[in-house]
This record gives structure tokens, C-alpha cells and sequence, in this order.
């Protein structure tokens, strides 16, 4: 009955989209909607008041610690808050000393892994390695320190004594304590050191970056690159001329996104170095320190004011990670909007 | 720009130098160059270049030179390779040609590198663990009756499977609502507000694991003056996985076509009928991606449950009360142990760890291959008799008085 009225009306009304002012539909949020609105806003205000609640926490409980130091927080080397007297300035050029190092050894890796992904490997094969690539991302960080402390200490030993023997003159590669022409030579002074530590932590952000630059890499236009190809270009000649400038922006900001997972990198680190409390340059000799072990090494036997301390050593690692990972993905989100280019 | 200069070129000096001009030799007939591909000359080249290079290397160290060194050695042979590589192809090829040559070899050598550093990872800590996984106390007992010097028929990491299975599991009643909710807001709201939420939100995604620990212990200890727990553990791990699912689900939201969409709202969907019925399902492989991949990551960090959870040897199925220890942190106390029975039991338990995140993310890979709205083929079929289905209602309902197409005849 209610159809044939349907119908019957749809009659009546001749041909309302032939009429002079056009309908215009108007959206009218019904009950049901405001409420999904309201929820969806309401988690999109927690996850933030949860993010803000990391800052503002570690800012409160490390304010005793700050008040109490002032700026010499970042400038002591030593770490005895019982006394007094503690600062960030060894650990924190640990964390720098370290992550720099893993970002030098992996960003080639990830460079080359990730041109060979988008352009040299087999096409068969690319879905595979791309897998492979985000199971390397999703190994523990327990995994990859058990392998730095077992194997890769003992096999890289010889490693560290030919750096030292053969570049031991540039002053970072210096090593106290070396003897070069010594075949018997203890080679504890080239364990435990920032260089093992840089390495392991280089495997566990490579992939990171790898799959960053992978993603803008593969956004490179195909027009350019058949247009290249046209022109006589061979596969490495269409890499340079076209893909390695379109992904610029991807490739600094993968690099500085895996440079903020390295900064904050506990356990790998924690297991493979043994701390020292000063600043200490030489990359190869034993003794390293960071921010994050600094806190996974005190913070049992720390007493309330040591705890603050801690505290603030981690709202310093925080602030630096937030930094780098703002400037990393603003490049990448401008690399992206600003590059599209007509095929 | 090269490129044109060069054919402008030759035709003039062609034409001005007349000697030449006779004696012109035409030229070959253009060949498409090869892109990729292996030709038996390569092959050929390859071989004959690594051989020279190991043999090289041998030589040096071995005989002529004063150097050693397994790295050494490495680096040498490798130079050598690639130089004579190099020279091998120019023999037949252009510059070009030969660039392309040494760089596809360069960017196989990294690739090969990286990837068998993760083949090492895994083998290894498999490789070590193989002494504590066939006893099968490892599996059922916890170490509350074993001392380090135990032999390893004694003692198991029960305690730390039960642990960490409660953990992951706080964290995702909290994670999984809260974070797709959250990139459910991204994607359908837009803003300013959503846009400096997912500026805050992508850049927490580095987030250091041990400041979210920190973060939990300055609440939920410090601050509200509760003991160490699985669940304070669970809130740590669900502060640092949030970020990552909800990138991850929100990449994934942003590729359900936008005609699905406006065909929902054409036939005067409400918004929230539209995300519930035809964008979540749509995007339901990817989501489950999202949420595994960020178990994969959650499961796997040491640094908020050290912080959080406090060590315990016995098993302890309560969250709310007592320490509980979880599968990486039971790893990273046994190998601070110097006793060689316990660091077996860290590889175990690594192994058994390494296990549960390969498992993870198989079945992730599984059900997340396909892209927005590509379908399996069970889902195919369900969705085709489902649409018979409404057919047939509405048949039945228009049966009687054939209503829509008679309409005039009533």
C-alpha cells in the first residue's frame, strides 16, 4: 500500500530535477550520530591527554631534581645524586656517540636495501623481502642484545683492533691502552664499547629507515622514470636521476626516525655496555654509557631524590627524541605533499 | 642536456670536416640497452671477478703483505671484486654501462648484508636455545624451585608465558578500543584539532620504551603509591604500543575507497552506520595488521615491564597484586646471571619469545596481504549469498502485488 502511495506521489511531483532552484540536500546529523561524534572525539582527547600525561609527569617528578642543580644538570659528568652531584653530560653524549654510530652503519644498509627493493630485486621477490624487512622491525630488543653480547662481541673484536691499528690516528678511533703489535694483547679494552653497541643498534633501526625510504622510493612518478629510461638511461642512471632526488625527503626523514629509536634504545644497549661516568670519545674502547641504561641501572636502588634524577635524565631523553621525530616526519610529510609531479 | 649537445655535435663536425664526410661509417643500428637481466657474459664476469678477488686477498694476507685479519681479509677481497668486475664489463661496455653494473652489485651486497644480519638474529638465539626447549618443565614449571646451579631438567618459564600473556592482554582491551577509535576520529573528523592529534600521535611513535615505563612508575607508583604489578606493566606497554596502532590503523583507514563511502551516504547512511558497516569491514584485514604488528612490538619490550612490574620467580596469575615478570624481562634477568644453566634458560625463553613473534606476525602477514576491500574468497562467497539472500526478501516482500514495476495498473 505505502509503495503504491510512493509511486502515486512520485507522479504527482512532475520531474522535480527539471525545476529552476535545484534541491540542495542538507546534512542533518541525527541522534546517533552526535553520540559517535562525541565518542570518537572523546578517545581522540585521551590518546592526546595520554601522550601529554608522559611529559607532564616526567616534568613534575623531575623538578626537585632540576631545582636543586640547575643548569650544571647539563654539564656534570658524574652521576651521585645522594650527594648531589649529577648530570646528564656523559650519558647523554653516550646516547649521541652511540646513535650516531648505528646511524652511520645503517644508513647505507637501509639506503642500498631499499633501492634494491624498489628497483633492482626481482619483482617475484619484492613482497618477500618488504616481509622480511617489518619481521626484522618486530624482533625484541632483549633478542638483538643477546646477540650483540654472544656473538657479535667475540667476532668483532678483530674488527675494532684493525680500525684502531690502522686508523687509530683519527682521534675518535684512538683506543688507550692498545697494543697493536702485540698478537697475544688482551682485547678487553675493545669489548663493551660504544662501537659494539652502535652496531647491534644500527641492525634494529635499519629496517626502520629501510621501509621509509622503500615507501617513497616506490612513489617515485613512473613517467619520469620510463621517460628516463626512454632517453637511454640504464637502471642505476634512472636511480640517480630520478628516484634518489624525488625521495630525498623520505630518505632524511627515515634516517632521523631510526636515529630517534636509537637514541631511546634501552636493553641491547644496557646488556653490551659496561658504564662509565665520563665523557668518553673513543668510540672503540671499552666503557659507554646512555640515558635509557642510565635509568634501566638505577632506578632500583634509587632513593626518592635519586628517582627524581632519573626522572629528569628521562624528560632530557624524551624532549631529544620528540625533537628529532618532529623534524623527521614534518620533512617526510613535505617531501610527500610537495613532490607530486605530473606523469 | 648532455644528451642534445651530443647529437647536435656530430653533425657538424661531420659536415666541416670534409675528409670524414666521405669516409663516414654508417652507424650500427640502435639496441635497446638491457635493463636488469643476466646475460652469460655477466655471469661469466661475476664469477671470474669474485674468484680474482678471493684469490687476491689470499695472497696478500698469505704471502705478500703484513696483514691479517678476518675483516681485513673481507674488505680486500671484496675492493678487488668490485675493481675487477669493473674492468671485466668496460671491456665490452660504455661507462654508463659499467656504473650500472657495479652499483647492481653494490646495492645485492647491501641487501645480502642486512638480511642475513636478521637470518644470524634469529638463527642464533634459536640455535642457543635448543638446550632448555626439549625439556618439557620449561614449559610447565616456574623458577621458584630452581637455583641457578639447577641442572635444566628443573625449573621452566611458565611463570613468564602466564605473565606476559596477562600483560598483552591489558594492553589491548586498552590499546584496541581506544587506538582504532582514535584513528577512526583521524579519519573522520578532520581539523585542526585531528591534525595536531596525529602530528603529536606520529611523533610519539619513537617514543623511548623506557620513558613510557618511567611514565607508568611516576603515576601508578610514585604518584598513586600502588605496588608493582602486571597491570601497572600492562598500562606501561599499552602507553608505548597506542602510538603505533594507531598509525598503523590509520594508514590503513585512509585507503578505503572514498566511492564505498559516498555510496553509503547516498543512500542516506548515517555517519556512523557508514563507519561501522562499510568503512571497519572494508578495512578489516589491515586494522588486524595494525593491532598485531603493535602486539608483535608490545610483547617483545623489556624496559616498561622492568620498570613496572617488579621480578618474581613463582607464578602469579593476579594482576592486580604482587610482581609478575613477563617473557623478555625473564630473559634479560637470567642472562645477567654468570652460571651457564641460566643463560641456556635466557636463550629459551628467547627462543620462545622469537617463536611467539614469528607466529604473530605469520598470521599477520596472512590475513593483512590484501589491500581495502580486496576480499578472500570465503568472504566473496559469504558476501554473494548474503546479496542473494536480499533478493530473495525482496521478492517476497514484492511478490503479492508486483508493486514497483505495476505501479500505474493500482
Amino acid at each position: 500500500m505505502s509503495s503504491a502511495d510512493a509511486s502515486a506521489s512520485a507522479e504527482a511531483d512532475s520531474e522535480p530535477w527539471r525545476s529552476e532552484d535545484p534541491v540542495r540536500p542538507t546534512a542533518v546529523r541525527g541522534f546517533g550520530d552526535r553520540v559517535f561524534r562525541r565518542q570518537l572525539t572523546a578517545a581522540g582527547v585521551t590518546v592526546l591527554a595520554i601522550m601529554a600525561a608522559v611529559g607532564v609527569f616526567l616534568l613534575l617528578r623531575a623538578t626537585a631534581a632540576l631545582k636543586v642543580t640547575g643548569f650544571s644538570f647539563l654539564t656534570t659528568a658524574q652521576w651521585q645524586p645522594d650527594v648531589h652531584h649529577f648530570g646528564i653530560a656523559a650519558v647523554l653524549t653516550g646516547t649521541l656517540l652511540i646513535a650516531l654510530v648505528a646511524v652511520a652503519v645503517s644508513f647505507p644498509l637501509a639506503l642500498g636495501t631499499a633501492l634494491f627493493i624498489s628497483d633492482v630485486a626481482p619483482r617475484g621477490l619484492r613482497r618477500t623481502l618488504v616481509a622480511m624487512v617489518d619481521l626484522m622491525a618486530a624482533v625484541p630488543s632483549v633478542v638483538y642484545g643477546l646477540w650483540g653480547l654472544f656473538f657479535l662481541q667475540t667476532h668483532v673484536i678483530g674488527l675494532s683492533r684493525w680500525l684502531s691499528q690502522w686508523l687509530g690516528w683519527i682521534p675518535f678511533l684512538h683506543v688507550d691502552g692498545a697494543q697493536p703489535g702485540e698478537p697475544l694483547a688482551s682485547s678487553s679494552v675493545y669489548t663493551a664499547s660504544t662501537f659494539v653497541a652502535g652496531l647491534v643498534v644500527a641492525l634494529m633501526v635499519a629496517p626502520i629507515q629501510c621501509s621509509v625510504m622503500r615507501e617513497v622510493f616506490a612513489q617515485a612518478p613512473v613517467g619520469e622514470r620510463e621517460g628516463a629510461y626512454a632517453l637511454g638511461a640504464t637502471r642505476w642512471g634512472v636511480i640517480r636521476a630520478v628516484v634518489l632526488p624525488y625521495g630525498r625527503g623520505g630518505m632524511i626523514g627515515g634516517t632521523m626516525l631510526g636515529l630517534g629509536r636509537a637514541l631511546g634504545e634501552t636493553i641491547a644497549v644496557y646488556l653490551i655496555i659496561s658504564p662509565v661516568f665520563t665523557i668518553q670519545p673513543h668510540i672503540l674502547q671499552t666503557g659507554a654509557n646512555s640515558v635509557s641504561s642510565l635509568i634501566a641501572l638505577h632506578y632500583g636502588d634509587a632513593s626518592d631524590f635519586g628517582m627524581s634524577a632519573l626522572m629528569a635524565a628521562g624528560l632530557a631523553l624524551f624532549l631529544l627524541t620528540l625533537a628529532v621525530n618532529f623534524t623527521a616526519s614534518s620533512v617526510v610529510a613535505r617531501s610527500r605533499s610537495g613532490a607530486q609531479s605530473e606523469a | 642536456m648532455t644528451v642534445v649537445q651530443d647529437v647536435e655535435d656530430s653533425p657538424v663536425v661531420a659536415v666541416a670536416d670534409g675528409i670524414a664526410e666521405e669516409a663516414v661509417v654508417p652507424d650500427p643500428p640502435d639496441q635497446p640497452r638491457r635493463i636488469g637481466g643476466l646475460s652469460r657474459t655477466g655471469v661469466l664476469s661475476l664469477c671470474g671477478a669474485a674468484a680474482s678477488g678471493l684469490c687476491i686477498a689470499i695472497l696478500l694476507f698469505g704471502q705478500l703483505a703484513p696483514l691479517s685479519g678476518a675483516f681485513g681479509f673481507t674488505v680486500v677481497a671484496y675492493a678487488t671484486f668490485l675493481t675487477v668486475y669493473a674492468v671485466l664489463t668496460g671491456l665490452e661496455e660504455d661507462g654508463p654501462a659499467i656504473r650500472d653494473k657495479v652499483m647492481t652489485v653494490v646495492l645485492w651486497s647491501a641487501a645480502s648484508v642486512l638480511f642475513s644480519g636478521l637470518v644470524l638474529v634469529v638463527g642464533f638465539t634459536l640455535w642457543r636455545g635448543r638446550e632448555a626447549l626439549p625439556h618439557w618443565n620449561f614449559f610447565t614449571q616456574d623458577m621458584q624451585a630452581a637455583g641457578p646451579l639447577d641442572p635444566l631438567s628443573n625449573g621452566g618459564i611458565a611463570h613468564a608465558m602466564l605473565g606476559t600473556l596477562i600483560m598483552i592482554s591489558i594492553a589491548l582491551a586498552i590499546t584496541v578500543p581506544l587506538g582504532l577509535a582514535c584513528a577512526v576520529y583521524l579519519n573522520q573528523i578532520p581539523g585542526g584539532f585531528s591534525r595536531f592529534v596525529r602530528t603529536i600521535v606520529e611523533a610519539m611513535t619513537a617514543l623511548p620504551s623506557i620513558v613510557a615505563g618511567l611514565m607508568v612508575y611516576a603515576t601508578w607508583i610514585l604518584g598513586l603509591g600502588l605496588q608493582k604489578s602486571g597491570l601497572a606493566a600492562g598500562f606501561a606497554i599499552s602507553v608505548m604500543m597506542l602510538p603505533i596502532v594507531i598509525r598503523a590503523a590509520d594508514v590503513v583507514l585512509r585507503l578505503v575507497p572514498g566511492t564505498l563511502t559516498e555510496a553509503a551516504e547516498a543512500l542516506g547512511a548515517p555517519r556512523w552506520r557508514t563507519v561501522w558497516h562499510v568503512i571497519l569491514p572494508t578495512a578489516r584485514s589491515g586494522l588486524a595488521t595494525a593491532v598485531i604488528l603493535g602486539t608483535a612490538r608490545g610483547i617483545g619490550e623489556t624496559s616498561p615491564v622492568l620498570l613496572t612490574a617488579g621480578f618474581t620467580a613463582a607464578l602469579n596469575a593476579d594482576p592486580t597484586a604482587g610482581p609478575m615478570i613477563s617473557l623478555p624481562l625473564a630473559v634479560f634477568s637470567f642472562v645477567k646471571s654468570p652460571e651457564p644453566t641460566m643463560i641456556a634458560r635466557g636463550f629459551g625463553a628467547a627462543a620462545v619469545l622469537m617463536a611467539l613473534v614469528l607466529v604473530l606476525f605469520t598470521i599477520a602477514r596472512l590475513i593483512g596481504g590484501r589491500g581495502a576491500g580486496h576480499r578472500s574468497k570465503g568472504q566473496a562467497r559469504r558476501a554473494a549469498r548474503a546479496s542473494r539472500r536480499d533478493v530473495q526478501r525482496f521478492d517476497d516482500l514484492h511478490a503479492p502485488a508486483l508493486p514497483l514495476f505495476d505501479g500505474e495498473n493500482h
